[in-house]
């Protein structure tokens, strides 16, 4: 079996296309998925700015009242500084732990079949979506960190460390999108999803180190806090953005194997939700 | 994953070939050992009633479903093994509506460009070259949620043709649809196979259609093939001036308690029914 002469091809000459390396598939698939997230984003401008609502009421009035009664031993960094990385965080966790309803939406309305017969890896669509959330927390970063600095924190200017904040926010975003992604494929149902995920955000946030340093929890909540995800994206977060002692390279290790893992969970069930 | 080497294969060879393709929902079995091979070029329509099997038969040929190695071959590729390929062969329009509506008509399909890999110097004349074919290049940079029902089916019909797909595969394409909107819809269809050679799978619960489109017809009826022919064949198998809906009606009987995925299938076309008003 040789060179037989190929078949008519439909509409186009060069087309259809010849398969790319799975090296370059990823990332474009990735940059396909971003790409359709900015432009959701260009055309309903309205979830950008309900969304900056509530990160906005917990810079202004937790933050500015946590501030005066200094109830929260944070050293000598002024608590709203010590607070706005931690918000940023918890936006970002926000937006993600509710991203799997769209993948449940996407199911009910026949896209995610659609998405699955393109010739796209199942790993490859979800790091796709991972990403996509990535860059939706991202527009709500820009907003708290205007917010933050009009408010007086003191936010570094140094470009590379703000290039280090980008990172870890997709990197946060991506884990915390791919848990809830991961729940859908268990969840199936979107009910089911929004209580879940209503059930979970709150300890995540309240037992991690956005609000409080870990040194002022009690045991049993700083084990929880050691194994939350989250708290290590507020470490880096604050190391980088208002220069806190932090463990980068342990920060990073942590939200890299954390994304891994979401990534390959949420794959994995995929196949769940479009039987 | 799968191996990405597309294979040629002699003219002879059918674009789907399934061998007892068979499936089951725990222990419902919605496709219970189908035969079938269509045949490169041809429009082929696979007939029958709510929870027939005919979308779970889709679902394997289009790799949503695992199929048994052996069970589907596309063009020669064994759906089992070498999904990439098989998925680059196909382009494919589920039964729901599954346009994006908060997209513009050309970023829906612009999505499926770079889904599909194709090269970014082609890809936007290309996805204006497939939103004129359907008849939306005027239409193009407004958004998808002032679409009529039509036009919708027409976009996703465009998202579905822009990898020039050798084989489309259409469930219920024109569910809900008014009689106007769906000949458009048959009519694209027709202009881009006459145009290409490209061979087009379809399932659809209206005679009519297949009769008037379909050049050959399987009539599935709880998990199985039960006729094959072309629409006068089994016109004229039945009885001569029959219709097709009575060879139809003949096959399928009128019992009521379908197994299977009955109420998901209701459920689904209901939805996409009531989504296009």
């Amino acid at each position: 079996m040789h060179a037989a002469p190929a078949a008519p091809q439909a509409g186009s000459a060069d087309l259809p296309l010849p398969p790319r390396p799975p090296w370059r598939l990823l990332p474009a698939r990735v940059v396909a998925m971003c790409i359709v997230e900015l432009q959701k984003m260009r055309h309903d401008r309205t979830e950008l700015y309900t969304r900056a609502i509530q990160p906005a009421l917990w810079l202004l009035i937790f933050g500015e009242t946590f501030s005066r009664i200094r109830a929260i031993p944070t050293g000598r960094v002024p608590y709203l500084d010590y607070l706005a990385p931690g918000i940023l965080a918890q936006s970002a966790l926000f937006i993600a732990i509710f991203y799997g309803i769209q993948i449940i939406w996407e199911r009910d309305a026949g896209v995610l079949a659609k998405l699955l017969v393109t010739p796209t890896p199942r790993a490859a669509l979800i790091t796709g979506k991972a990403f996509a959330a990535g860059v939706r927390a991202l527009t709500q970063a820009v907003a708290i960190m205007v917010l933050s600095a009009l408010l007086g924190v003191a936010l570094t200017v140094n470009p590379l460390r703000w290039l280090g904040v980008v990172v870890i926010v997709m990197l946060g975003t991506a884990f915390f999108s791919c848990l809830s992604m991961t729940i859908a494929g268990l969840a199936i149902s979107r009910d089911r999803l929004m209580g879940i995920g209503q059930a979970i955000t709150m300890p995540l946030f309240f037992g991690s180190n956005a609000l409080y340093p870990i040194a002022v929890m009690p045991g049993w909540l700083r084990v929880i806090s050691h194994v939350n995800p989250l708290s290590y994206e507020v470490d880096a977060l604050r190391a980088l953005l208002i220069g806190t002692p932090g463990n980068l390279p342990l920060d990073v290790a942590v939200l890299v194997v954390a994304a891994a893992a979401g990534i390959a969970a949420a794959s994995a069930l995929l196949g769940r939700l479009v039987r | 994953m799968s191996t990405e080497n597309e294979t040629a294969e002699p003219a002879s060879r059918p674009a789907v070939a399934c061998r007892g393709l068979r499936h089951a929902f725990g222990g419902a079995v919605a496709v219970d050992g189908v035969d079938l091979a269509v045949a490169e070029g041809e429009i082929f329509g696979l007939l029958g009633p709510n929870g027939a099997g005919k979308t779970t038969a889709i679902r394997l040929i289009t790799t949503l479903l695992p199929a048994r190695p052996g069970m589907v071959e596309v063009f020669g590729l064994d759906v089992a093994r070498q999904r990439m390929a098989v998925r680059r062969a196909i382009g494919y329009l589920p039964q729901q509506l599954s346009a994006d509506s908060s997209l513009t008509g050309r970023e829906n399909v612009e999505l499926f460009a770079r889904l599909f890999d194709v090269p970014r110097a082609r890809r936007r004349e290309r996805v204006h070259e497939v939103l004129s074919t359907v008849g939306l290049a005027g239409a193009a940079e407004r958004r998808a949620q002032t679409y009529s029902g039509g036009m919708i089916r027409r976009l996703e019909l465009a998202q579905a043709l822009v990898s020039a797909p050798r084989l489309l595969i259409l469930d219920e394409p024109t569910i809900g649809l008014d009689p106007v909107a769906r000949d458009g819809v048959w009519d694209r269809i027709q202009e881009v196979r006459r145009a290409t050679g490209m061979t087009v799978l379809v399932t659809t619960h209206y005679m009519d259609e297949a009769d008037q489109h379909c050049d050959r017809i399987a009539l599935m009826h709880r998990g199985r093939v039960q006729a094959l022919g072309t629409p006068s064949e089994l016109k004229s198998g039945l009885e001569p001036g029959a219709t097709l809906e009575e060879v139809f009606r003949a096959y399928t009987g009128d019992q009521l308690d379908e197994p299977g995925d009955d109420f998901r299938d209701a459920r689904r076309t209901r939805r996409t029914a009531s989504r296009l008003g």
